[in-house]
């Protein structure tokens, strides 16, 4: 079966990605790609005290989000949220793992409660005071295919509720960064609602395929080593703007084949 | 929606192993409470732990997900039938065509906390046997039991903190009602660790004596740990599915309010509740008990008994069983649902266990008695950081309210 959505605004932060309209043509292959050092822009509409408490993951989701629903010319209060992630905020966990082992186990409330997964959704609702529901699946490396689903599966069950889906990624320090290498800040995210004809558009289903690469290597490298960057094949179709199908990496043996009408 | 079937369930907590022991616990109102004796923990407090989960001994060809919060999944997945009800439904549907939908909030953390012990001294290195994907990921119990039953479905780890496990439900029924599946295996597993005990230590928010939920003198929460299953289907042929029991109902909402604490007039868990109800086409009436989310602390329960009386006025009887359980966290949404199960499978309200004096304030009909009596319809409460909330409807698929 088919899981079919329209693609109403795309939000882009990452390395040498800074959002979704400078980075068209580069996703098209138009452009170079240069690996620059992402910039996270500070989050919008928090309040003093969240926005200063608010760690990398949280910005990452912010700001694709934004630009996502910006783009899509909806008031986010408006959108259900799916976040997907792998890891979620790597220097708060290990700040917390570190003090646990330390002789002086004090952790602060701030780390305490930035450690769990869904930080980010609880930041989203306080900056753009949306009441629905928030989503926050992990799949590790199929992390962005298991929020693609969701968010999908969420708009077939409810097709007036548009969605946004935001997957991100955020590193780790050491020692941990060597057990889970993922090495710069990438998000991306989507604001879907129900296919009504126009475009653009997807529709999703399980396909035993192989997975694309991105044909620009160091964009592939990116691919490879982010799990939300496994989006890439995808948001390169909507770069070029023509009627593509995409496979995209999911689980082992099970991938996720997206036809894409521009 | 249409309700969704429970064809197979089981459970796992400080109150034992398997269905059978957890109803004797509901009826007896035994306690599975103990002050914290685990790991190096040295807080004053009282935790829920399952007894012997250390002694699980993992499938050979799967020792990598070898870890505390992995070896209750596999209690888990061992007793009352539950893996030989997977198995059978992937026979029978295909294993492409069973989803599985884990909540957890630390998953294996643990593995990762006893790491940091052992660092290479000169590098900084965590110990060659540490396997981070396959035990701290949030999506190793997924993934573990995912691989451990041979299903091939679509497969996430819902990770909302005290909210994620009710939330799996909320998954597993948008995937079951618009076809992408035909079964899930839904529930949740978080398990004790240090994160999570010195977390809540840090926000004053640990009991110093087994947690009182709604009660006059409660100050603070147990922590507990549970793994607990189900295996969801939709019936295709309603009538003759009417005595069964089923998923009736979900609800969804975030509180848009603060990271840590509850809106203080319950604004998302009335909204919540509200979807949960409305999801099941029932009237507020139509439900026999209220499984409270019912932390114990100062805030959850007032913010949470003025949602719960704002909907049900003093009508419809509740209390919350953490004083039982303690609260499983990530699991606390899944072993509610179990006991909501028990509740209408065995015709029985579960007491309120720990608390001794109603707070005056509380405006909802809390009954710290249990009673044996007809239960068709169970609404349960699970609410997290981050303003998540969740409630769902259990019941008998086909009574009439």
């Amino acid at each position: 079966m088919k899981l079919a959505a329209r693609i109403e605004g795309v939000g882009l932060v990452g390395p040498g990605l800074a959002g979704w309209s400078a980075s068209r043509e580069v996703l098209a292959g138009r452009a170079p790609y240069s690996r620059t050092a992402a910039e996270v822009p500070a989050p919008q509409g928090l309040p003093a005290t969240e926005r200063r408490r608010a760690g990398i993951a949280v910005k990452l989701a912010l700001a694709a989000g934004l630009e996502a629903a910006s783009a899509a010319r909806r008031d986010p209060a408006t959108l259900a949220a799916v976040f997907a992630s792998s890891s979620g905020d790597g220097e708060n966990c290990h700040a917390i793992c570190e003090a646990l082992a330390s002789d002086d186990r004090q952790i602060s409330p701030t780390r305490f409660h930035n450690s769990v997964h869904n930080a980010p959704a609880g930041y989203w609702g306080i900056a753009t005071g949306a009441t629905a529901s928030t989503d926050c699946v992990a799949a590790f490396d199929a992390s962005f295919g298991a929020g693609l689903l969701e968010a999908l599966a969420r708009i077939a069950d409810n097709p007036a509720l548009p969605v946004v889906l935001v997957a991100y990624d955020a590193p780790y320090p050491e020692p941990l960064r060597s057990a889970r290498p993922v090495p710069d800040p990438f998000a991306m995210a989507m604001v879907l609602a129900a296919d009504d004809g126009t475009g653009p558009a997807l529709a999703v289903s399980m396909s035993d395929a192989a997975p694309d690469a991105m044909p620009d290597a160091a964009l592939e490298r990116l691919r490879r080593e982010i799990p939300a960057a496994r989006a890439l094949p995808l948001l390169a179709c909507l770069a070029r703007g023509a009627a593509e199908t995409a496979t995209l990496e999911y689980l082992e043996g099970l991938a996720l084949q997206v036809e894409v009408r521009p | 929606m249409r309700p969704l079937l429970i064809t197979a369930a089981t459970a796992t907590s400080c109150l034992g192993r398997g269905l059978e022991a957890h109803r004797a616990a509901l009826a007896s109102g035994a306690c599975g409470l103990a002050p914290c004796r685990f790991e190096s923990a040295d807080l004053e407090t009282w935790v829920g732990e399952i007894a012997g989960v250390d002694e699980t001994r993992m499938p050979r060809a799967l020792a990598a997900f070898d870890c505390r919060n992995n070896r209750a999944a596999e209690a888990g997945l061992v007793q009352d039938g539950f893996e030989d009800a997977v198995r059978a439904a992937a026979a029978r549907w295909g294993s492409r065509r069973v989803g599985v939908f884990l909540g957890t909030s630390t998953a294996g953390i643990l593995q990762t906390e006893l790491a940091y012990r052992r660092r290479d001294p000169r590098s900084g290195a965590l110990p060659a046997d540490f396997d981070y994907r396959r035990t701290h990921n949030a999506f190793s119990v997924a993934e573990y039991v995912r691989e451990r039953l041979a299903l091939a479905g679509p497969c996430a780890a819902i990770s909302t903190a005290c909210s994620s496990s009710a939330k799996a439900f909320a998954s597993a029924a948008r995937f079951l009602s618009i076809g992408a599946i035909d079964a899930a295996l839904v529930g949740g597993v978080d398990t004790l660790c240090l994160t999570t005990l010195y977390g809540f230590g840090s926000l004053d928010l640990l009991s110093r004596a087994p947690c009182r939920p709604y009660d006059a003198e409660r100050d603070g929460i147990s922590i507990g740990e549970a793994a607990a299953f189900f295996l969801l289907e939709r019936g295709d042929d309603a009538s003759a599915n009417a005595d069964r029991i089923a998923l009736l109902g979900v609800g969804e909402s975030s509180d848009a309010w603060h990271m840590s604490a509850p809106h203080p007039e319950g604004r998302g868990a009335l909204i919540a509740m509200q979807a949960a109800l409305r999801a099941a086409a029932l009237e507020p009436d139509a439900i026999d008990y209220i499984n409270l989310h019912g932390t114990g602390t100062r805030s959850n329960d007032a913010a949470e008994d003025r949602a719960v009386s704002a909907l049900f006025g003093g009508r419809v009887p509740c209390n919350s069983t953490k004083g039982m359980t303690g609260h499983a966290l990530g699991a606390a949404g899944a072993i509610e649902a179990a006991l909501a199960l028990l509740a209408v499978r065995d015709g029985l309200v579960p007491p309120g266990v720990g608390t001794r004096r109603l707070d005056p304030e509380v405006r909802a009909r809390y009954e710290i008695a249990g009673a044996r009596r007809r239960v068709d319809r169970v609404l349960s409460n699970s609410f997290g950081f981050g303003g998540s909330n969740c409630s769902l409807v259990i019941g008998r698929a086909g009574a009439r309210a």
